[in-house]
């Protein structure tokens, strides 16, 4: 191998050194966060944490739970509504319209992905919520409001990926299955999903990602109570809203109770996100 | 996932250098020497920061605890800070338990408490700075004016769960509380639940702000504010017969008040007396009567805590 040059050694060197303050930093907060979290869950017991059902964290009971299945239902239900609206989107604009269209369309989709998430909490606050109350009952603040703007949060994420995995097909899918006299709508689920599958599935995941991380928003409409839901009406809690929600004045064991919501919340990301990796891997394989 | 190509490709990165560096180990000394003076560099940063905070250490002041103070104490500071130029005065949050313990070990000059002080702090000197009434909210449509304190009681538990129970139609409550660990929520907790739990199908909010807003917008739901920030959107109900005005909290009719305390371990001195002096002068006072809070000085402290439930 060539031998490097006291300059351009150097010049690695230093671009190792800020790399690596890059990965210490997120192995900083891994650190900090279990070292936070983990002492309160040994003291008071895993099953204190995991199986219990009363949140009560000034008086020492630490029931995650119905956070754990709130988190999980919002993200399932933003899946509901965003996957479906995001592939139905990418489809018809790469298959069933003109080029045209899709130029102008697709850039505004993706401006949605810039509006902060405050807004849609508070465009969630004001229409959603309300209509909800009234056409439906209940509080409003609800699993259905939180689900619905967190859908809509993740379309442009989903559509924009999708479209260009659909894009990224060679033409001669489309043009071969029409050939052989497919209609449009076979061509579509029998060649060019199943063949744009691995970028239709990573975009899924990145939405994913987002519904699971997603606070402000869930905050301002979701009700936030502790209880289990017992329809898609009743307030949820999520587990990232818990943190920000109470963070705030949290100290002592409630506060370190917090940190045990985010090793949790870690824990669960990470067994999302490799699920996620080894499907798309088996599928693109 | 994009994070973790990137450390994926940082790794191999890291893995085709390593060879590399054993082999001209020799000629190492000048990014070593880089290195050093750039490790050297953010010490001596880190350091200099460091020296700075401490150095100011003479004019300063620390105020901590109760959120619900904090604000106020917030303003206080800055306006006193504006008369005493070169004074510094720190207001830290951390809750009211925190604010008294930090004032018992010293780890603050002056702590903030929300609530009464328990017999086994009453060692710390306190000054009552001011006095705040807690008033339950209902949507301005809704006819039920007044609830006994044993009704709240129950709405709030979720014993008593429909409108009709309390005289008006036959639909749920939606009760709305603020999240564990907020003042307002802990003086609500001490003066109307007692030893009863909020239910958990409670709506949780994290202001007075968006409490009075989730109230304002649903004929159905019921929550608790600071008496302050009531406005024509909501209506305060009466509590055992009692408007929740300033004239009753003063009077000490109506119930549900706690004080704003300001503590000192043994008497105030230098910097913290003449900051608790500026809180109680005409001027300091004047700053939270424009918010709605009753000065220290105004409710008879004779009797300071409201009668206990059922006492």
């Amino acid at each position: 191998m060539r031998k490097l040059k006291g300059k351009e050694r150097l010049i690695r060197l230093s671009l190792l050194v800020v790399a690596f303050s890059a990965i210490s930093v997120l192995g900083l907060i891994t650190l900090f966060i279990f070292s936070e979290g983990l002492p309160i869950m040994f003291r008071h017991g895993l099953k204190n944490f995991l199986f219990n059902l009363d949140w009560y964290p000034t008086e020492g009971s630490f029931g995650l739970l119905p956070m754990i299945i709130g988190s999980l239902l919002v993200t399932i239900g933003a899946m509901l509504v965003g996957v479906p609206l995001g592939l139905a989107g990418a489809i018809y604009l790469t298959q069933f319209t003109s080029k045209k269209v899709r130029v102008v369309v697709k850039p505004l989709i993706e401006l949605l992905a810039g509006i902060p998430s405050v807004v849609y909490g508070f465009i969630g606050v004001v229409i959603l919520v309300p209509l909800i109350r009234t056409y439906l009952g209940g509080p409003g603040l609800s699993v259905l409001a939180a689900a619905v703007i967190l859908g809509i949060m993740i379309l442009p994420t989903i559509l924009s990926i999708s479209i260009d995995s659909l894009m990224a097909l060679p033409p001669s899918y489309r043009e071969g299955s029409i050939a052989l006299g497919a209609t449009q709508w076979q061509t579509v689920r029998l060649v060019l999903l199943p063949a744009a599958r691995s970028g239709v599935v990573a975009s899924i995941i990145l939405g994913m990602g987002r519904a699971v991380g997603e606070t402000m928003a869930v905050i301002m409409i979701a009700g936030n109570a502790t209880s289990l839901p017992r329809s898609i009406l009743d307030p949820v809690r999520t587990l990232t809203s818990n943190i920000a929600l109470e963070m705030g004045y949290a100290s002592g064991e409630h506060r370190q109770a917090l940190f045990a919501t985010g090793v949790i919340l870690f824990i669960i990301i990470m067994v999302l996100n490799t699920i996620a990796n080894l499907t798309s891997r088996k599928m693109s394989s | 996932m994009i994070l973790k190509i990137d450390t994926s490709m940082l790794v191999g990165y890291i893995f085709s250098l390593k060879p590399m560096e054993k082999k001209s180990v020799r000629n190492s000394s000048l990014p070593q020497a880089v290195v050093g003076g750039l490790v050297i560099l953010i010490c001596l940063i880190f350091t200099s920061l460091l020296s700075c905070a401490r150095g100011s250490r003479e004019g300063s002041l620390t105020v901590a605890g109760s959120t619900s103070v904090q604000p106020f104490a917030d303003q206080w500071a800055e306006v006193f800070m504006h008369h005493n130029p070169g004074k510094v005065v720190n207001v830290q949050g951390g809750g009211s338990s925190a604010g008294i313990q930090a004032a018992l070990t010293g780890a603050a000059e002056i702590g903030m408490s929300s609530r009464e002080l328990k017999p086994e702090e009453k060692v710390l000197t306190e000054f009552v700075v001011a006095w705040d009434g807690v008033a339950i909210i209902v949507h301005p449509t809704n006819p039920v004016g007044n609830l006994t304190l044993e009704a709240t009681r129950e709405i709030f538990a979720g014993v008593i769960t429909s409108w009709s129970q309390v005289g008006w139609v036959d639909r749920p409550i939606y009760v709305v509380t603020r999240e564990e660990g907020s003042g307002t929520r802990g003086a609500f907790q001490e003066m109307v639940m007692g030893r009863t739990r909020i239910a958990k199908k409670a709506i949780v909010e994290d202001s007075n702000g968006t409490v009075r807003e989730v109230v304002a917008n649903d004929p159905y739901a019921i929550g608790y504010i600071s008496l302050g920030l009531i406005n024509e959107r909501v209506r305060a109900v009466r509590l055992d017969g009692v408007e929740p005005r300033i004239e009753n909290v003063i009077s000490r009719k109506y119930k549900l008040i706690r004080p704003f305390l300001l503590l000192t371990a043994g008497a105030p001195q230098g910097l913290a007396a003449d900051f608790i002096q500026f809180v109680l002068s005409e001027e300091g006072q004047a700053l939270i009567t424009k918010q709605g809070l009753i000065p220290g000085r105004l409710v008879n402290q004779e009797k300071k805590m409201p009668p206990e439930e059922g006492a």
